[in-house]
């Protein structure tokens, strides 16, 4: 489904990805780790198209096409989804009517008919009950005034109205405490199936303990030094990422 | 560069033709009221481009420009014409004046108790000397111009006056509508709200222009707000693209008052607004929230002025302005505390999106505070679109066009939840959407 080849990218004349090789196929939960400023959120953001990056070398195909190519909204209609580790507040725009935006903006991609207001409602409450987020919520700004904990809980909600086919969740757990992160996980497992894919960014093994990878990379240098199953990230919580960077060094 | 008397002349004749149309029916006081303000304007003139309240607003474009005095006939315009600009809702009255002159026929007249309203148009002729206690009032604006050229060429308007403890239900509306007339004409048309007593009311002033007018307006509001009066007042300045309107308002405000004005440009092709409140006694409050959309080569300038005249007055003003195109938008904020106006407390906000390269926006807090003890905040912002929550709405399958409109919409909007009255909040954010389709994303589903 996504093939990252050789990627190099550039932020600021600074190369964050050197030569970053990952293969993800339909059905895989693929956990990237990594020490900080390793590169992980640079990943994430190039896949889904946030501008500021220049990507120097290799490439991204999705699906067979080239991803780097689309802009960040034809992306999202193919079905990228980015869970953001800092959502945007957005005073001025209530929640609802971003989610039925988005969510007819993909339909009218793929030439499907618009969803009626009274069944997308139903859709979506039924949606925010398995995410225990009160009702009071559709009318309220996009995370405006929203704790950490509710802004995560929104961008997994809106990952669940629309159903992408790979979902990038960048340090989704952070700030989180364990009930939120328990939901979070909930909703994350809800969506795994053989047609969709996942990379999941993160710093710590935590988010891991509920959704289960069934691959683990180390990103260190803006490569991937090392790879495993799930085995790996409590390795790494045990040890540390110091000998994995001895090892790659040897 | 005209001089003063070139840029007078064509006002000057204009004056005499009215002077000698309307000899026959004018009472002396009113002549003399016309003739004292004329000769002040002629003397003095437009404003001079280095006064500093018209810095950046020279009015050449308007000198240039010759106006008649008198409309053609205005029974052109119908009902059609001006549905849009009508509230749905019924009102105690809603009064249409067409180019300037007061039109019967559109208008809707009931009987309200403790309601008066007077249409100067007729008013004038057969019962001036009742007017004359309304109309002649000292105020601070002997030298401005277009207030000289108001009163000079006083002849339309409206009256409105509520009694003591008065509290209309239903809004009032008075709805300017300027028409296309072979030759363009200039109009002068006088508001004067007097509210008793523990009154309270909401009003709607629309300026609508209709395709292809190319008119000058010149409107005077005088404001009088008795002890605990309150008045939420809309104003809809959406004249045609080619069309001048200047207007003053000036609201004196007793104790426990309460004035809240919301102003909305949408329209014209060179707009200047002065908004004063004096706030003249002890818990006297006033709001001033406005939304500019400045486009094209529109020229908006909105000055402000609230004076603190008074302990425990509070004052809260927020503006917003979107300039794109070329366009050329001035905001001027004045706050003035006076000494004894301790424990005043006044805010005021203006946020400016500037969404082209050759849109320009000058802003200009104004605070003069002679007291102590007293609390004040400005702050004023030009920016341009988020570009994160461009990124995150688009992330989310939002087109970069559509993302970028809903954001304006959304800056907009906030100012209209400021309405109270939901009448008035539904039909401002009506005629928003005319000028920012995205302006809906806080709307129910």
């Amino acid at each position: 489904m996504l093939v990252i080849e050789n990627l190099h990218a550039k932020v600021e004349g600074r190369e964050i990805l050197k030569g970053l090789n990952l293969t993800v196929n339909a059905g895989e939960v693929h956990a990237v780790m990594g020490p900080n400023g390793s590169g992980k959120s640079t990943l994430a953001h190039i896949l889904a198209g946030r501008a500021g990056y220049e990507v120097t070398a290799g490439r991204v195909t999705y699906d067979g096409k080239d991803l780097l190519a689309m802009d960040p909204e034809t992306r999202a209609r193919e079905g990228v989804f980015l869970a953001f580790q800092y959502p945007v507040e957005i005073p001025g725009v209530n929640n609802v009517y971003l989610l039925k935006a988005a969510y007819n903006a993909v339909r009218k991609y793929r030439g499907e008919e618009e969803l009626d207001a009274v069944d997308f409602l139903g859709m979506v409450k039924e949606r925010m009950k398995f995410m225990e987020i009160d009702q009071s919520f559709l009318s309220r700004a996009v995370n405006e005034g929203f704790s950490g904990g509710e802004k995560k809980r929104n961008e997994i909600l809106q990952m669940l109205v629309l159903e992408p086919r790979l979902a990038l969740l960048d340090e989704t757990d952070s700030g989180l405490d364990i009930d939120a992160l328990k939901i979070v996980a909930k909703g994350i497992n809800q969506l795994r199936n053989p047609e969709r894919a996942m990379i999941m960014v993160t710093h710590y093994q935590r988010l891991l303990d509920y959704v289960e990878p069934d691959f683990v990379h180390v990103l260190a240098g803006g490569r991937i030094i090392k790879s495993g199953d799930r085995h790996l990230a409590l390795e790494l919580e045990k040890r540390g990422y110091d000998w994995v960077l001895a090892e790659a060094a040897a | 560069m005209t001089s003063v008397a070139e840029a007078v002349r064509p006002y000057a004749e204009n004056f005499e033709s009215m002077q000698a149309a309307l000899a026959a029916c004018t009472p002396d006081w009113l002549a003399i009221l016309r003739h004292a303000a004329f000769a002040r304007f002629a003397e003095q003139g437009f404003p001079s481009p280095r006064a500093e309240n018209w810095k950046y607003t020279p009015t050449r474009p308007l000198e240039k420009r010759a106006f008649s005095f008198n409309a053609e006939s205005s029974t052109a315009v119908g009902t059609k014409d001006i549905e849009g600009a009508l509230l749905r809702a019924s009102t105690a009255c809603t009064l249409v004046f067409v180019n300037g002159c007061y039109s019967a026929s559109l208008s809707r007249q009931s009987t309200v108790t403790g309601l008066r309203i007077t249409v100067l148009d007729d008013a004038l002729q057969h019962q001036a000397s009742q007017l004359e206690q309304s109309l002649v009032t000292s105020d601070n604006w002997e030298h401005d111009p277009f207030t000289l050229l108001n009163t000079a060429f006083l002849q339309h308007g409206v009256t409105i006056e509520l009694d003591a403890g008065t509290t209309l239900t239903a809004p009032l509306q008075l709805l300017f509508v300027s028409s296309k007339q072979s030759k363009p004409c200039a109009s002068h048309p006088r508001i004067v709200l007097r509210m008793g007593k523990h009154s309270a009311a909401t009003l709607v002033e629309t300026w609508q222009g209709l395709d292809g007018a190319d008119n000058f307006a010149n409107s005077y509001t005088q404001i009088e707000l008795a002890q605990a009066a309150q008045l939420e007042h809309l104003r809809v300045q959406r004249e045609a693209a080619q069309e001048f309107h200047v207007s003053r308002v000036m609201a004196h405000q007793q104790a426990n008052s309460r004035y809240a004005s919301h102003t909305l440009n949408i329209g014209g092709r060179w707009v200047r607004t002065d908004l004063h409140s004096r706030l003249e006694a002890p818990d006297a409050e006033t709001q001033f929230n406005g939304l500019y959309i400045v486009d094209n080569h529109q020229h908006v300038d909105n000055h402000t002025r609230i004076d603190h005249a008074a302990p425990d007055t509070r004052s809260d003003e927020l503006y917003r302005g979107i300039v794109a195109g070329n366009g050329h938008a001035v905001f001027n904020g004045k706050v003035v505390v006076a000494e004894h106006a301790v424990h005043a407390d006044a805010a005021q906000v203006n946020n400016n999106l500037l969404l082209s390269r050759n849109a320009e926006i000058d802003t200009k807090p104004e605070l003069e505070i002679y007291a102590d003890d007293v609390k004040c905040s400005h702050g004023a912002t030009v920016g341009q679109l988020d570009e994160q929550a461009l990124f995150y709405l688009r992330s989310r399958g939002l087109g970069e066009d559509e993302a970028r409109s809903l954001l304006t919409g959304a800056f907009a909007l906030s100012v209209l939840d400021r309405i109270v009255s939901p009448v008035l909040r539904d039909f401002a954010r009506a005629q928003i959407r005319l000028a920012l389709p995205g302006a809906v994303a806080m709307e129910a589903v």
